[in-house]
């Protein structure tokens, strides 16, 4: 298995400070993993269903979706609804990585199919911390799917 | 009374229960697990059923999945839980040594939360269950309903 070493991260965070802190965590492994960055839900369904600027984008799933909930034009809630409700994205992993601390949030997304939900630690360092030990897990211990997936 | 385990680990495999118990134990995560040693006996934990009637109620935090396991293999217990209403929800990692690809299509077209290859050798595994221990255990946020392990 991974035919192909190298496997994205997506990125789906409109916060900037969010996002320099998670690259920054990311970055800390020695397995340079391509993350790719979109700033709203409706960016991160055009990057998955290779639609909009993403439509010359190469084949293939990323390894994890990093999905945070509260976010402009769709949100991700409403994001990972899509995903999960469609045959050649559902396999893909996502996980939920959000500041909500509401049941509801937590509830809904493990109704949805969520693979995992991580709340953002508030304090810096443990931010990083929590982000670091995520990607450990999902971009070097977990086998993802195949990247291209037959409806089965 | 008996604190609910938050992490359930279904391995028939006598080392391999031993090595992922040390792996854990490197986070204090081992006194968290309950092991069970097939499917069958994997379902009556979850259901309470049999000599789990009495445990205290609740979901483990997370399911650690072996698939080839005698009664009932590893494929079948996921679908099962992945099928039942008050079960679904429960994070379920198949940890296996099947590199066999309809395995890892299966799993995940049931349902799964994540799948680990175990590693051959021998530190590469408890690093690798070791990482896995922390995300699950430490990181992530089960639903309600869940135990979590304490680090």
């Amino acid at each position: 298995m991974r035919m192909d070493s190298i496997r994205s991260i997506l990125l789906a965070e409109d916060n900037q400070m969010d996002v320099e802190l998670t690259l920054e965590a990311l970055g800390q492994h020695i397995f340079a993993n391509d993350v790719v960055v979109v700033g709203d839900g409706a960016e991160a369904l055009d990057y998955l269903r290779r639609n909009g600027k993403y439509a010359d984008r190469q084949e293939g799933n990323p390894a994890v979706v990093l999905l945070d909930l509260k976010m402009p034009k769709v949100d991700g809630l409403k994001v990972l609804k899509e995903i999960k409700g469609d045959v050649s994205l559902r396999t893909i992993p996502v996980v939920v990585l959000t500041s909500s601390r509401e049941e509801k949030d937590l509830v809904k997304s493990y109704q949805l199919g969520v693979n995992a939900y991580v709340v953002k630690p508030v304090d810096f360092h443990d931010f990083v911390e929590a982000v670091s030990k995520l990607d450990v897990f999902w971009a070097i211990v977990n086998e993802p799917p195949p990247a291209r997936v037959n409806a089965g | 009374m008996e604190r609910l385990k938050s992490i359930l680990l279904a391995e028939d495999n006598h080392m391999d229960v031993e090595l992922t118990l040390e792996a854990l134990g490197r986070h204090n995560l081992a006194n968290e697990v309950e092991v069970v040693n097939d499917g069958a006996e994997a379902l009556e934990y979850l259901y309470r059923r049999g000599k789990f009637s009495s445990r205290p109620a609740g979901n483990p935090a997370v399911v650690l999945l072996d698939i080839k396991m005698p009664k009932v293999n590893g494929l079948e217990v996921l679908k099962e839980i992945k099928g039942d209403p008050n079960l679904k929800m429960m994070p379920v990692v198949v940890l296996t040594s099947s590199r066999e690809e309809s395995d890892l299509i299966r799993s995940y077209n049931l349902g799964v939360n994540a799948y680990v290859v175990k590693p051959l050798e021998f530190e590469e595994f408890v690093t690798a269950v070791s990482r896995l221990g922390v995300f699950w255990a430490i990181i992530n946020e089960p639903p309600p309903g869940s135990s979590r392990g304490i680090a």
